[in-house]
């Protein structure tokens, strides 16, 4: 077995003990929180007897820890349970959400990595000059509004002053795959000039970083021009810091968008949890914290292998 | 006779041929006929075209079981696909729904409801007093998690009389009890084979099937053509959806992404006015905000006290300030002035620091010291609400310290167990009610443990009285004592604002209980 191998295995191993130790957070803070389902569920109209009635209907009268021996036996035999609140599968109720929180992020991040990159590189490129400037100042103008308050003023430019797209993101099963595009391109867009200052200057202080070392110093005086300078000999050793801070703003897309779903009402995962956590719907808010975790730990996992692949001395000690 | 005409013609009992014919007859010419066409068709309900509405909640929690409905989306939801048996019109009285009449024995112990003949279910079968039993049953019962169990408390026997009669047998005679079931929990479903319904059924009688159902996102409905209700569902496709930022809603209408949305954010419903397609529309209503003082704690045990802090609060600054005008003071009783039985004599309560001052001297006291216990879900701007409250009762030497409890568990923690708090009623249909539910002696949701005698005696009294004019009397005293010797203040009644594009039109007179037309809007509006 290689080296490389041999690390992904342990890496996978502790990821998941991590995906075990974050379901019991989970259920702890769920338990910590005041009052359950039944009494959220029923609010000002709730009696002490329905409260009891409905209770005893969930299982909810059961010890909390039967109530999660119960639930992580399920999850060993792959069932995730179903959602207090409506009975339904959770599995079943996460699929779509997964499934459109995937669509938006992979959409803003189809955009995003190569715009930032290519920033990045060309303002490394072209340091100090007014480009350069031009490309920071506006990156970290961006990072530094609210993302909420960059989807209202997106809003604002092009729903309601030039009705070019529409300002509710609203996609089901049925929106054909160019017109889900159209509809959510808003959202993306915010989401897009959310992230997009990280990467860009990440790229951009990896690349200069590189550019001290002596060797950069000999291509240079042995006739290589700029460009190239950058794109064969900077940019594989400036590799690894951009494909870890790549990793960090895919996992923000994917876990960290509920504002943005909230502003353009798009049906994902993080409104999902927002409602659940709000109605203490315990094997919801499992699934989809679960869901998260394991997104953070894979995309490092992955993030940390591609670094060592990228990086000849790291590959061969591997 | 040409009244009666055009109305037939607008509510569609009769075609514009027949009108035409019946005009001509009567006299007038043809072009003056075709006139009276146009007129009738102004005010007249269109059919057809689609109703998209965005809605501040609805939850991804959400189910068609009926005993769990607690949110406007449902509400609206319910009542486009069930009928109840009971409808509220908009003058306040009820209307008979799927039940075609009802009447009370002598001492309005046993009421017989008589099923319509023509309602049907959305899958073609004919409505029984089987489907009654089992629709009223899922919410009575020791399992039974229903949020309505307590409206329906006085229920001692349900039987059925043939297939077209249901009769129920209450502890208690209860003049207004048909009223009870326009409740939006009472929607009947069909029964299954063993008696009971299945909860999460969509098959209804109402006007409008479901499509597609997305729990805390959207729902379609579609117009059912064969639906017995004459003049009503006129609409042919709704869709409903979940808009919970007030900002994203208010975008949405003027986009043009929706037809008519609720709660506009206040401080800048006035934008929305500058659009020339949009309408605003207020609804004087039910829902009244409360501050409960437990009646039995010290000091609020003591009349004199409850007085002092009812003379201490600013009433009109609560609705120029909280409410941004749109509300109207109240009178610290909970009656609303559009409902049957509003005691119209009583004196406003006003901003008097004096006064509460030689209520505070009677109680034997100097200062008074007491802790309101709020928080941000209590109502919208509740938080505000008491901080101002605070500032205006120093003028009379009161010290509230405003304790902002989590939202997280408010109604289960904080409401009903602090001895003074804030809360909110969006209202009940009739007085008896509203004041069974939340002020008769051992009432659950009894917030300020009020206990008057002469009030819960006059309460069983005007509940079985068939005369209206001695019932008039006994709710008119009632109010009286509530509003003078009650241990709840009650600062102001809300109005409901929604917002809508021009398309949509309503009847001139809408039910004021609730928003949007008693939630009955989408059976009873229109667009063009």
């Amino acid at each position: 077995m290689s080296g490389i191998q041999k690390l992904v295995l342990r890496r996978i191993g502790l990821g998941i003990v991590t995906l075990f130790i974050v379901s019991l957070l989970i259920f702890i803070g769920v338990e910590l929180l005041p009052s359950d389902l039944a009494q959220e569920i029923l609010g000002q109209a709730a009696t002490p007897e329905t409260v009891a009635a409905f209770r005893r209907e969930l299982g909810l009268d059961q010890p909390a820890v039967i109530r999660y021996l119960e639930w992580v036996a399920g999850v060993f035999q792959g069932d995730f349970g179903v959602s207090l609140a409506n009975r339904r599968d959770v599995a079943e109720l996460v699929a779509p959400r997964l499934k459109n929180t995937m669509f938006l992020a992979g959409y803003a991040a189809a955009i995003a990595v190569p715009v930032a990159v290519t920033l990045g590189i060309l303002a490394a490129l072209f340091r100090n000059s007014i480009f350069d400037r031009l490309a920071n100042v506006f990156a970290l103008s961006s990072i530094s509004l609210p993302e909420f308050f960059v989807a209202y003023v997106l809003i604002l430019l092009f729903a309601v002053n030039i009705p070019l797209f529409p300002s509710l993101a609203r996609i089901d099963d049925a929106t054909p795959f160019i017109e889900a595009l159209y509809r959510t391109f808003l959202p993306a867009l915010t989401l897009i000039l959310v992230v997009i200052a990280h990467m860009m200057r990440m790229t951009r202080a990896a690349i200069i970083n590189v550019l001290a070392e002596p060797y950069i110093e000999m291509a240079r005086l042995k006739g290589v021009p700029r460009y190239k300078v950058i794109l064969r000999h900077a940019l594989p050793n400036a590799l690894p810091p951009i494909i870890n801070v790549v990793a960090i703003n895919l996992a923000y897309l994917i876990v960290g968008v509920v504002v943005v779903e909230v502003v353009f009402v798009y049906p994902g995962l993080g409104q999902l949890l927002v409602d659940a956590v709000a109605k203490r719907d315990f094997p919801v808010v499992q699934a989809v914290g679960l869901f998260f975790a394991a997104t953070y730990i894979s995309l490092n996992i992955l993030a940390d292998v591609l670094s060592i692949l990228s990086n000849p001395r790291l590959r061969a000690k591997a | 006779m040409i009244e009666k005409l055009k109305q037939d013609l607008a509510t569609g009992t009769i075609s514009r041929r027949t009108f035409m014919a019946g005009a001509l007859a009567m006299g007038a010419t043809v072009s003056s006929a075709s006139l009276l066409v146009g007129e009738a068709h102004a005010i007249a309900p269109q059919k057809g075209g689609t109703l998209r509405i965005g809605f501040t909640q609805g939850s991804t929690s959400d189910t068609f079981d009926p005993a769990t409905f607690n949110n406007d989306f449902m509400l609206a939801t319910g009542y486009a696909v069930f009928n109840t048996l009971v409808e509220l019109a908009p003058d306040g009285s009820g209307q008979p729904d799927l039940a075609e009449s009802y009447e009370a024995s002598a001492d309005a112990k046993t009421w017989t409801f008589r099923l319509r003949d023509e309602a049907t279910f959305s899958d073609g079968k004919k409505v029984t007093a089987a489907d009654v039993i089992a629709s009223i049953r899922h919410h009575l019962g020791e399992n039974s998690k229903s949020a309505a169990k307590p409206l329906l408390k006085s229920i001692e026997d349900i039987k059925a009389d043939g297939d077209n009669t249901v009769v129920f047998t209450l502890t208690e005679g209860n003049a207004d009890f048909p009223l009870i079931f326009n409740d939006y929990h009472l929607g009947i479903r069909p029964a299954q084979a063993d008696g009971t319904i299945d909860p999460d059924t969509m098959i209804g009688t109402g006007g409008y099937v479901v499509e597609s159902f997305e729990a805390g996102v959207r729902a379609v409905l579609k117009r059912r053509d064969d639906y017995w209700k004459k003049g009503r569902a006129h609409i042919d496709r709704v869709e409903i959806l979940t808009i919970a930022d007030p900002a994203a809603r208010m975008n949405a209408l003027l986009t043009g992404e929706v037809d008519l949305i609720d709660r506009p954010d206040l401080k800048t419903v006035h934008m929305l006015k500058r659009n020339p397609n949009v309408k605003l529309h207020t609804q004087d209503g039910t829902l009244h905000y409360v501050m409960p003082m437990h009646s039995d704690t010290a000091p609020f045990d003591d009349n004199n006290v409850r007085l002092a802090l009812k003379n201490a609060i600013n009433r009109q600054e609560f609705v120029d300030k909280v409410l941004k005008g749109y509300g109207k003071v109240g009178n610290d009783q909970p009656i609303a002035s559009s409902m049957q039985f509003y005691n119209d004599q009583l004196a406003p309560r006003a901003f008097d620091p004096e006064k509460a001052k030689y209520h505070l001297k009677q109680a034997g006291l100097d200062t008074l010291n007491v802790k309101l216990h709020t928080a941000e879900n209590a109502f919208g701007g509740a938080v505000d609400a008491s901080l101002l409250f605070s500032e205006t009762a120093k003028a009379a030497g009161i010290n509230i310290e405003v304790v902002r409890e989590p939202a997280d568990g408010y109604w289960s923690n904080v409401w009903l167990k602090k001895p003074f708090c804030t809360s909110y009623w969006g209202g009940r249909p009739t007085a008896d009610l509203m004041f069974t539910t939340a002020y008769a002696a051992g009432a659950d949701w009894n917030e300020s443990r009020f206990n008057h005698e002469r009030f819960n005696e006059l309460l069983v009294k005007a509940r079985a009285e068939l005369d209206t004019e001695t019932r008039r009397n006994m709710y008119f005293e009632m109010q009286q004592i509530v509003s003078d010797e009650g241990s709840t203040i009650i600062p102001a009644f809300g109005q409901y604002v929604s917002a809508m594009t021009k398309r949509v039109h309503m009847p001139e007179k809408v039910t004021q209980l609730w928003d949007l037309d008693g939630m009955r809007f989408i059976e009873r509006w229109w667009v063009s």
